[in-house]
């Protein structure tokens, strides 16, 4: 099955993964900053903070992508810092694709952190300042190895969310081939042409596929790290 | 004096006001549910401020709103037994056991993993997680996570509490040794009558009036024969 794929279409998987990878390693540290301010911060505007962090789980993804157009285009002001400074482009880059991507899946891995950050119960994080910890040192070796499960919950689900991109991705990036041909973009593709049906049914297996290993690769983590409760953030 | 506080405590509910000096050897905070008791704990252990007042133990002053003291929680070197032990559910009974060994001083630890667990009578526990432990086996494994971490003097939330009758007699013991023994200063806190009567050399009664001290009923009560620092130890008695 896998042996039966076209350089097109492994130039396809290959970009998806690239793309989805990039996406939630950018997003990992944003994400768990984020759930620990709203699972632990006290201030005005955290409301206002958390709508705008699951705005894009709400909104029709088109729309965030169009928003991203205009602040991360070419003559938007975030994409014009980025191309002066850095020679960073989004546009028909794959770079825009992972962009897309990573703010797709940033309210789903928000939410599994936050979720499990609350869990965490603070009075073992007493129990381990009195015994000498300080601040950093409690986070390290109690608060995080406990909200773990949710880092991985967070992985699965943003990579799930990622790999499935469509609409956010077609309208920022748009539908390069080799560059932001993502796997629904390529089946949605496959789907215009006449005849494309066995091309769409490969490359639905292989998503199947995808999310199936993404699924066990995270099972097999949680389970190593002796919590066995992924599934509780989800 | 081992014990020398004089806080004033603003809570949710009410203004508790504690005042006390106390000598060595086991001291119980007694007093109704709610009088606050946890509360003076947590100000001691510096896990809540006070609104103002002084807190020292030994020579060490741990807070003084005059003087602008409040060290925090970790350089307070205090053991802390939970009433809830607060075992570390990732860690294995040893690393919980060895927690706060690896984080003090080289200097400051006074007993070592060995002592501690033949003390306890939890050497077959080591490789365990604390969930599979009885309520009885946790505060144990609680109560070496303080010792090990080289306190100079222990803080004990009623640690009976959550036992049943049969456990409670054991952990008591372990108790009356640390005070025996081990000469560490404890401040321990109760509601039951009994446990005080047993344990203790000083009884301390938080009202919401305030604080009143009397000396112990236990017959022994030969507390001023305690050296204020605890001294290395090697248990010669085997355990219960």
């Amino acid at each position: 099955m896998i042996l039966a794929l076209s350089p097109e279409e492994w130039q396809v998987v290959v970009l998806s993964l690239k793309v989805s990878v990039v996406a939630i390693l950018a997003d990992l540290p944003i994400a768990f900053a984020l759930a620990w301010v709203l699972a632990r911060g006290r201030f005005t505007g955290k409301v206002l903070l958390d709508a705008l962090v699951h705005l894009p789980l709400v909104l029709p993804p088109v729309v965030t992508g169009w928003i991203l157009l205009l602040t991360c285009g070419s003559n938007g002001p975030i994409g014009r810092f980025l191309l002066d400074t850095f020679d960073l482009g989004l546009i028909f880059r794959w770079t825009g694709a992972a962009l897309a991507a990573a703010i797709m899946a940033l309210p789903l891995m928000v939410r599994a952190i936050r979720l499990s950050l609350e869990e965490v119960d603070r009075r073992l994080e007493s129990a381990a300042r009195t015994l000498g910890a300080g601040p950093w040192r409690t986070f390290a070796s109690v608060t995080l190895p406990l909200a773990m499960p949710g880092v991985m919950a967070a992985i699965v689900l943003g990579f799930a969310r990622s790999i499935g991109e469509f609409g956010a991705t077609i309208t920022f990036a748009s539908n390069i081939p080799g560059e932001t041909r993502t796997l629904p973009l390529a089946i949605y593709t496959a789907l215009q042409i006449p005849g494309g049906e066995s091309d769409v049914a490969r490359l639905a297996v292989i998503s199947v596929l995808l999310s199936l290993a993404a699924l066990v690769v995270s099972e097999m983590l949680t389970r190593r790290s002796g919590q066995g409760k992924a599934g509780h953030a989800l | 004096m081992p014990f020398d506080i004089d806080v004033t405590l603003q809570r949710a509910s009410a203004r508790i006001t504690a005042r006390f000096e106390v000598g060595a050897g086991l001291t119980a905070l007694f007093g109704t549910s709610g009088a606050g008791k946890t509360s003076v704990l947590n100000a001691i252990a510096g896990l809540i401020r006070p609104e103002h007042g002084r807190i020292a133990v030994g020579e060490d002053v741990l807070f003084d709103s005059a003087a602008r003291i409040d060290r925090a929680p970790e350089k307070r070197a205090c053991g802390y037994v939970f009433q809830d032990s607060r075992l570390f559910p990732h860690k294995t009974v040893r690393d919980n056991l060895l927690f706060g060994w690896r984080l003090a001083p080289p200097a400051r630890r006074w007993m070592a993993l060995e002592d501690a667990t033949e003390f306890l009578g939890i050497e077959h526990l080591l490789k365990r997680m604390p969930r599979t432990l009885s309520g009885g086996e946790m505060q144990r494994v609680a109560i070496g996570r303080a010792l090990l971490s080289g306190p100079r003097f222990l803080l004990m939330d009623e640690p009976l509490s959550s036992l049943d009758e049969d456990r409670r007699s054991g952990v008591m013991e372990v108790i009356a040794r640390i005070r025996d023994e081990l000469a560490l200063p404890i401040l321990y806190v109760s509601h039951d009558r009994r446990e005080v009567d047993r344990l203790a050399d000083h009884v301390v009664t938080l009202t919401a009036q305030g604080t009143q001290v009397r000396e112990g009923l236990r017959p022994s009560g030969a507390a001023s024969v305690h050296p204020a620092v605890p001294r290395p130890i090697r248990p010669t008695q085997t355990h219960a």
